[in-house]
């Protein structure tokens, strides 16, 4: 029972009667504007989307979403939206979850549901460190940091989000960042659209616990040489004047400027989205500062069949050739006997 | 056949072997053809751990016992009147549940030196008068099952893999039963590899007609139909009942089913048989763990399907948050706990009543939910069918208990439709309801209403913190939660005006209240009839539904002088009862082996307790 959408909504028919209880400042609040922002423009109904979240800031964002909404345990919400979406395919299902509920206490969910392909999209609010807990250090936490837990600099190796999920045979990969609302309303329209699971990671400053980590590629007079937004079919440009690009020198990615030693755009790498093969994408994930820019934009998207249509398309095939055409049917089925 | 038939009234019946020898299929064979020709029977398969523990060893024997009989069957009795050792080490595992000059069929090509040393006899048994007693039948089953396939185009080492036909069509002879029901499964079974069928086929001729000829073999035996009511009948394990009461309830109430878990022994058998049916709208997933399992049953809930999950006890454990998110958000799931040897890994092949007061207990907070327990292999179809129909009329979690030994035992069950079993009415929120709340109380379950996703103008937002009575938005406010909490409890305890009353089987003015819960149903019972027929005052009440507890417990109670509670634990009921009845005194009998109660064993502990 999917729902045609009489009138068209606003991002005002997403807002929820509940105060938003984010910290002055937080990340949070503009990804929930752009949310709400998304919504009205992907043609579904408000009681075709559900909002489903695990445990942590980013995890109250359900109450805040005028649809349905689930706010579950802490790591587990992939598993519950996986039931949602296989009990009803017609939902359009939204998991928002951190870098804690989803690669420390949810790591197993998170590639389980990435490995089967289920059609949700899920929003990765990564601050690298834990807020709701009051500032712990995160899997995503670079080395080194001081934090509550680790008041003497942590020893743990960190995650990439994004090779974590390609290693997991994820197929579709975005990287966004807080602060650019317009850009993370295009990659959340495109990651609706995407058939399996989309996975984004959103960059998010925590300003209690983990002010301005993201600064090195956002600051103003860094903010353009850092930042490589890429599109499926265009040329991997940046550059405060738009004249670096990367190339590919034997196996590894290098900048590389235009009009320097013979280079024109002829030479630069064109994003290719599609490319099942995840070589590429997976370079282009792992880019840091300063020596590269990061990469945003829709690293990945290869079509596949979801679980979700697999599973179903199976239970259909399974009905043309039930062998029982009711329960009843069934319990009397092989041996049986008659005592009079 | 032999001209010496004689008549019995019930039998007891061991096939032991190696693990790998096939003897859970020899024994669920047997058991299909006896329950066919119309005895009543109870079976109780034993397996080890183990996949293929070290061949030959004591820890590698795997059986399975079958009590038929003339009359109603309600346990797999205790000592064997006829024991089938494949090998020494099955001899060996069984010696001490052999009845006196019972009889022994061995196979004498797996009795030389090197198998007694594997299975650890000091002396060959054989010679050394320690079967002195026993009807002993040494049969050279291997030798005979390779010459009766002789002329099957089959790999040689498929040669001697028949030998449990063979022992099968000896025994067949021995209690006069049909060939044709094995022969029609193996036809069945090996419908795309006929040699080996044929090869299967004549090995169980030759052992059917080894015992007619054979002058070995005292007399053969028969077991007259027994007395069941009319109908139709089948033969059904407890967890192929659990797997239909649960399509039963779906399709009665008109919903789709959904199974959330993860594969643990002994509740397997209930996702393979529930993933053979997608065709009534069955999603089963099999999940990456235990907690998957249960959270995608709870987001299909909260989507409007009859959610499932199912486990054993460390599966149960793993589950304990989610049981408690759905005890909160009051989403209908049902958990299916097949119990297991505990604590830990445990005792995984074997039975034990482990988990009540994790059932009842097991989860942080004050975490009421409904736990019921199925008491034979065939009323697992009606308690899992109860469970569903509470968990989406109620909008709560139930926990069914049952347990290994009625999982995967068998015994006839008079089939029964879908039609005949109560309605179920899904407490799902009417379209025309206005100024719906997420948190609005019926007033006599005093359940909330189901909304589901798609329903246009019941979006709501649910989660794990706490409720505001009535909006269900979240609440800090402290008299707020006490009355939550309340609510909560107050909500599963009314169940009690849903279910039926505890039942007694025995006069009002026995010496001895015998109760017990769950699966032990048919040992206590076969015990305490053999005392009444005795006529020793001793009563059984026998519990379904443990948490509420019926309505008429106390009542029942109060008549008796005595009351033990026997339990497969170190006492779990039994502390229960003590904390939600304490007017009463309980005994208690306890068997903590990984075994079923014997007939014995009881009746023996039932007197000295009358007597004292």
């Amino acid at each position: 029972m999917e729902h045609l959408v009489e009138d068209k909504l606003t991002f005002k028919d997403f807002e929820t009667d509940q105060d938003v209880r984010w910290c002055p400042g937080c990340g949070d609040y503009a990804i929930l504007k752009a949310v709400q922002k998304t919504l009205p423009e992907i043609g579904k109904a408000k009681e075709d989307i559900v909002f489903i979240s695990g445990i942590g800031c980013s995890s109250r964002f359900p109450y805040y979403v005028e649809t349905y909404g689930f706010h579950t345990i802490h790591g587990r919400a992939p598993a519950v939206a996986t039931g949602v979406k296989l009990a009803n395919p017609k939902l359009s299902v939204w998991q928002v979850t951190g870098d804690g509920d989803a690669l420390a206490i949810g790591g197993n969910h998170y590639i389980h549901a990435l490995r089967r392909n289920i059609d949700i999209n899920i929003l990765l609010f990564n601050n690298e460190i834990y807020g709701l807990t009051k500032g712990q250090f995160s899997p995503t936490s670079a080395t080194g940091i001081k934090t509550k837990s680790s008041p003497q600099g942590t020893v743990d190796r960190a995650f990439n989000p994004g090779k974590l999920a390609v290693g997991a045979e994820s197929n579709f990969f975005a990287r966004v960042i807080d602060i650019e609302p317009k850009k993370m309303i295009d990659v959340f329209i495109q990651a609706e659209q995407h058939k399996g699971t989309s996975l984004i990671e959103i960059l998010q400053n925590c300003i209690i616990f983990n002010d301005k980590v993201f600064a090195d590629v956002t600051a103003k007079d860094v903010k353009l040489d850092r930042q490589l937004w890429l599109e499926h079919g265009k040329p991997m440009m940046f550059g405060a004047e738009n004249n670096k690009g990367l190339i590919l020198n034997g196996l590894k990615l290098e900048v590389v400027t235009i009009g320097e030693n013979g280079i024109t755009e002829a030479d630069i790498l064109v994003h290719d989205a599609h490319e099942e093969d995840s070589t590429l994408h997976n370079m282009l994930i792992n880019m840091s500062a300063p020596d590269f820019p990061v990469a945003f934009g829709v690293i990945r998207q290869v079509e596949a069949s979801s679980f979700n249509d697999n599973v179903w398309k199976q239970i259909e095939e399974e009905k043309t050739n039930a062998k029982f055409n009711s329960v009843d049917e069934l319990m009397n089925s092989g041996v049986t006997w008659e005592i009079d | 056949m032999s001209d010496k038939t004689v008549e019995l009234d019930e039998v007891v019946i061991k096939f032991a072997g190696d693990s790998g020898d096939g003897m859970q299929l020899t024994g669920s064979q047997f058991s299909n053809t006896t329950a066919f020709i119309g005895n009543d029977l109870a079976t109780f398969p034993d397996f080890p751990a183990e996949i293929r523990a070290p061949q030959g060893t004591v820890a590698g024997v795997s059986g399975f016992k079958i009590q038929f009989g003339n009359q109603q069957i309600f346990s797999p009795g205790d000592e064997a009147d006829v024991l089938i050792a494949m090998n020494p080490a099955a001899l060996k595992a069984n010696l001490d549940w052999i009845k006196e000059r019972g009889t022994i069929i061995i196979d004498s090509d797996s009795f030389r030196a090197k198998d007694f040393e594997k299975a650890q006899f000091e002396s060959n048994p054989l010679e050394d008068g320690s079967l002195e007693g026993y009807n002993l039948i040494e049969a050279p089953i291997t030798k005979l099952t390779k010459d009766s396939v002789a002329d099957c185009d089959i790999e040689n080492k498929f040669r001697t893999r028949s030998k449990n036909m063979f022992a099968l069509g000896i025994v067949y002879w021995l209690f006069s039963r049909p060939l044709s029901i094995t022969e029609n499964f193996l036809d069945a079974k090996f419908k795309s590899k006929p040699e080996i069928a044929k090869a299967n086929k004549q090995a169980l001729k030759a052992g059917y007609n080894y015992a007619l000829t054979v002058e070995l073999l005292p007399s053969a035996y028969t077991v007259k139909a027994a007395t069941l009511p009319k109908g139709k009948y089948r033969s059904i394990t407890g967890n192929t009942a659990t797997a239909w009461g649960i399509l039963a309830a779906g399709e009665q109430a008109n919903l789709d089913l959904f199974l959330g878990t993860y594969p643990i022994t002994p509740a397997s058998d209930i996702l393979h048989e529930l993933s053979k049916h997608k065709n009534f709208n069955v999603v089963s997933l099999q999940a990456e763990d235990e907690i998957a399992g249960i959270c995608s049953a709870i987001g299909a809930s909260f989507a409007g399907s009859l959610a499932i999950t199912s486990t054993s006890g460390p599966g149960l454990a793993l589950k304990g948050e989610a049981i408690g998110l759905a005890m909160m958000t009051e989403l209908p799931i049902v958990v299916i706990d097949v119990q297991r040897g505990g604590p830990s890994t445990g005792l995984p092949t074997k039975t034990e009543q482990s988990d009540l007061l994790q059932a009842v207990y097991g989860r942080n907070g004050e975490s009421p939910v409904i736990v019921i327990a199925a008491s034979t292999p065939s009323n697992c179809f009606d308690y899992a069918y109860t469970a569903a129909k509470l968990a989406v009329e109620h909008m709560t979690p139930v926990i069914l208990l049952t347990d290994g030994f009625i999982a995967n035992g068998a015994e006839p069950w008079k089939i029964k439709s879908v039609g005949e079993m109560p309605s179920i009415t899904p407490a799902f929120v009417s379209d025309r309801e206005e100024d719906w709340k997420a948190y609005d109380r019926d007033e006599d379950k005093l359940n909330r209403k189901w909304a589901v996703p798609g329903m246009k103008g019941f979006e709501h937002r649910i989660g794990g913190l706490e409720k505001q009575e009535v909006t269900g938005n979240v609440s800090y406010e402290p008299s707020n939660h006490e009355t939550m909490v309340k609510l909560r409890a107050q909500k599963v305890a009314r169940v009690a005006n849903y279910i039926p009353d505890v039942e007694i089987n025995g006069s009002d003015d026995a010496e001895l209240l015998v109760v017990g819960w769950g699966g032990t149903y048919g040992g206590l019972h076969t015990a305490v009839e053999a005392m009444q027929l005795n006529g020793d005052a001793v009563a059984h009440a026998h519990f379904n539904f443990i948490n509420p507890l019926p309505k008429n417990t106390a009542a029942i109670f109060s008549q008796y002088k005595k009351i033990v509670v026997c339990e497969l634990n170190n006492g779990q009921f039994v502390k229960l009862l003590r904390s939600e009845l304490p007017q009463f005194d309980y005994l208690q009998y306890n068997k903590i082996q990984g075994l079923p109660f014997s007939k014995g064993e009881l009746i023996t502990e039932f007197r000295r307790l009358v007597e004292v």
